[in-house]
């Protein structure tokens, strides 16, 4: 009877298209509103996925989020380097600088100073020979995409060209020359990222009697970076925390303190209410259509198992291909506009919960829709 | 052969509703359909037939009486056991056809088989052949709107008989065709349906499909006011 079922639904376009834009579009909403959330929050912790060798970052204990710089004084590196069970610390610098362009334009940058001994915390997809290259004088590296648009130079032609190795920039008015580019994920305010040593970020930055950002530093062997970090806590009294944690802090903060939940929120809600309503309307709809022929079957000896079998299949169906279709399309605006500002990451987890609402509309349709076929009384088929 | 009664209904009565708003709709029914009989049930709209076939093809329950069907107490069977006994035992043709709009005539014919749990090939080959046999053969891939109300209610003929159950119920075959296609459809179901050991009630308004039947069950108000051979019962009634 499952062959039926479907064949009853298939039968009635109208019910199977309703249903299907019902269905497809609210797992389109939620799947795109969510990975647009995914996205942007990711981008609050750009950095942190950029520096995954350093396990451990300390800081200010006022710090609520990897933005939130407040410096430190440079006698806090040798306190948590002689911290117990602590490997290594070096000084990192964070913040947000002028460049000037060729063109007299400016454009502000994030400059991310690394220890100029171990390089520690070098950006992604960067060569050996121009990692190695930012030790020389006035050396950058720059990111790949803010090379080629934000920190574009004139072409001599009218147009403009991607920075190259060897171009000038000035930064705080003072000289800074690409030495190489890396690929570094999107920050949440699109800026470009320019990587150098940490003496030379310092140089570039404007004179504070406090600059170095953050500590990181890294656990001593057969000892854990959360055992490392809270060591450090108490011993320093900064906040020292986990990679891994302090990105949650970062992202806890946004979730908290930030419109981005409640705004991407309506619109999942949105997405489900319609998407619920125009599913279960039309497939209401359908039954009730179909009820003389539901009430002969009962009438014929099919029982309300079946008919509940029957109602399952066809409203699992709409869900499962309402779901693909939905989920399809919104992966493919994801990859159509991948090289634009959208920000737009799907995870397995968002895959879940798309499901999950998705299995709510539809049980929610075929419960509103079985209590009709339930009470429906099979004497109805003698009534003409 | 099986001397057993097709139905023996002694005393029924049946009231819809409570109260002031009660209805009787049978008031002591007396009623026997023999194996291989078929038996017409007529009378005003409002009589009661319909309730009485619902009640014989265990679809409604009765208040008061006996109704025993192929030998079983309705009365005593729980509504499981109802519904594996109509599903097995009882054949439909509905005024309407309720046959289903997308589906081709032969799975509409399977339906039954297909519910007693007959595997698909088994279920279209049995369609195949009971559509052959109501001359629909070449027609079992049509949809039922691609076919005449006559060649409809054939296909609903032929579900109503592709499980080979002991008893058919129908339920004004005819009122929805015009005459010449009726007296087809009656002498289908004279021809077909009405074998050994199987019974055969139609209820019906169509005085002129009168002459198929063995007996004349004539209904008023709730009780059968005359029974008998069909020259007898329309002359009295």
């Amino acid at each position: 009877m499952n062959r039926i079922a479907l064949l009853m639904l298939f039968g009635n376009r109208s019910t199977v298209v309703g249903m299907l834009l019902g269905v497809g579009f609210a797992a389109l909403l939620i799947a795109l509103q969510g990975a647009i959330f995914t996205g942007v929050l990711n981008r609050t912790v750009a950095l942190l996925h950029d520096t995954r060798g350093l396990p451990i970052w300390v800081m200010d204990p006022t710090v609520q989020y990897i933005d939130d710089v407040k410096p430190l004084d440079d006698a806090e590196l040798t306190r948590v380097r002689s911290v117990a069970g602590v490997a290594w610390a070096a000084p990192l610098y964070k913040g947000i600088l002028r460049a000037r362009l060729p063109d007299g334009s400016y454009q502000a940058c994030v400059v991310v100073g690394l220890d100029g001994a171990s390089l520690a915390g070098a950006p992604p997809e960067v060569t050996p020979d121009q990692l190695e290259a930012l030790r020389r004088p006035d050396a950058v590296l720059v990111d790949r995409v803010g090379a080629a648009a934000k920190l574009a130079q004139p072409d001599g032609r009218g147009g403009k060209r991607p920075l190259a190795i060897g171009d000038t920039l000035e930064l705080n008015d003072r000289r800074a020359v690409v030495v190489g580019f890396c690929s570094v994920s999107r920050t949440f305010t699109g800026q470009p990222t320019i990587y150098t040593t940490w003496d030379r970020a310092r140089q570039f930055a404007l004179r504070e009697r406090r600059q170095m950002s953050f500590v990181v530093a890294a656990p001593a062997p057969g000892t854990s970076a959360a055992e490392a970090a809270r060591r450090i806590t108490a011993t320093t009294g900064l906040l020292a925390l986990p990679r891994e944690d302090f990105l949650w802090l970062t992202v806890r903060y946004y979730l908290k303190n930030t419109p981005i939940p409640v705004n991407i929120g309506i619109g999942v809600v949105l997405a489900f209410v319609v998407g619920t309503a125009i599913t279960a309307l039309t497939f209401a709809g359908f039954v009730q259509n179909n009820l003389r022929y539901l009430g002969a079957l009962k009438a014929m000896g099919a029982t309300n198992a079946l008919l509940l079998r029957m109602t399952a299949i066809q409203a699992l169906v709409v869900g499962v291909v309402g779901f693909g279709a939905g989920v399809g399309v919104a992966s493919f605006i994801g990859h159509a506009l991948r090289r634009t500002e959208l920000a737009f990451i799907t995870t397995w987890q968002l895959l879940a919960l798309d499901g999950l609402a998705v299995l709510l509309i539809i049980v929610v349709t075929a419960l509103l829709s079985l209590r009709a076929v339930f009470r429906l009384e099979p004497a109805v088929v003698f009534r003409s | 052969m099986d001397a057993t009664p097709v139905i023996e209904a002694r005393g029924l009565t049946k009231t819809f509703g409570s109260g002031p708003n009660a209805v009787t709709a049978l008031r002591g029914i007396d009623l026997q359909v023999e194996a291989g009989e078929l038996l017409l049930l007529v009378g005003p709209s409002g009589c009661g037939k319909t309730t009485l076939i619902s009640v014989m093809a265990a679809i409604l329950r009765h208040d008061q009486g006996r109704c025993q069907v192929l030998g079983a107490d309705l009365a005593a069977m729980p509504d499981r056991e109802r519904v594996a006994f109509r599903r097995d035992n009882i054949g439909f043709v509905f005024q309407a056809f309720n046959l289903i709009p997308s589906l081709p005539a032969r799975l509409n014919v399977a339906v039954p088989l297909l519910l007693q749990g007959r595997s698909h090939p088994a279920a279209l080959a049995a369609a195949d052949a009971m559509l052959a046999e109501v001359g629909l053969g070449e027609r079992r891939h049509a949809l039922p709107g691609q076919l005449s109300g006559g060649q409809q209610q054939r296909v609903a003929i032929a579900r109503a008989l592709v499980h080979q159950p002991r008893l058919v119920v129908c339920d004004e075959p005819t009122s929805a065709l015009d005459h010449a296609t009726g007296e087809q459809v009656m002498t289908l179901l004279r021809a077909i349906a009405r074998q050994p050991g199987r019974g055969l009630v139609i209820v019906t308004h169509d005085s002129r499909v009168f002459h198929h039947a063995d007996r004349i069950a004539a209904m008023d108000d709730g009780r059968v006011v005359g029974i008998g051979p069909p020259p007898a019962v329309a002359s009295a009634h």
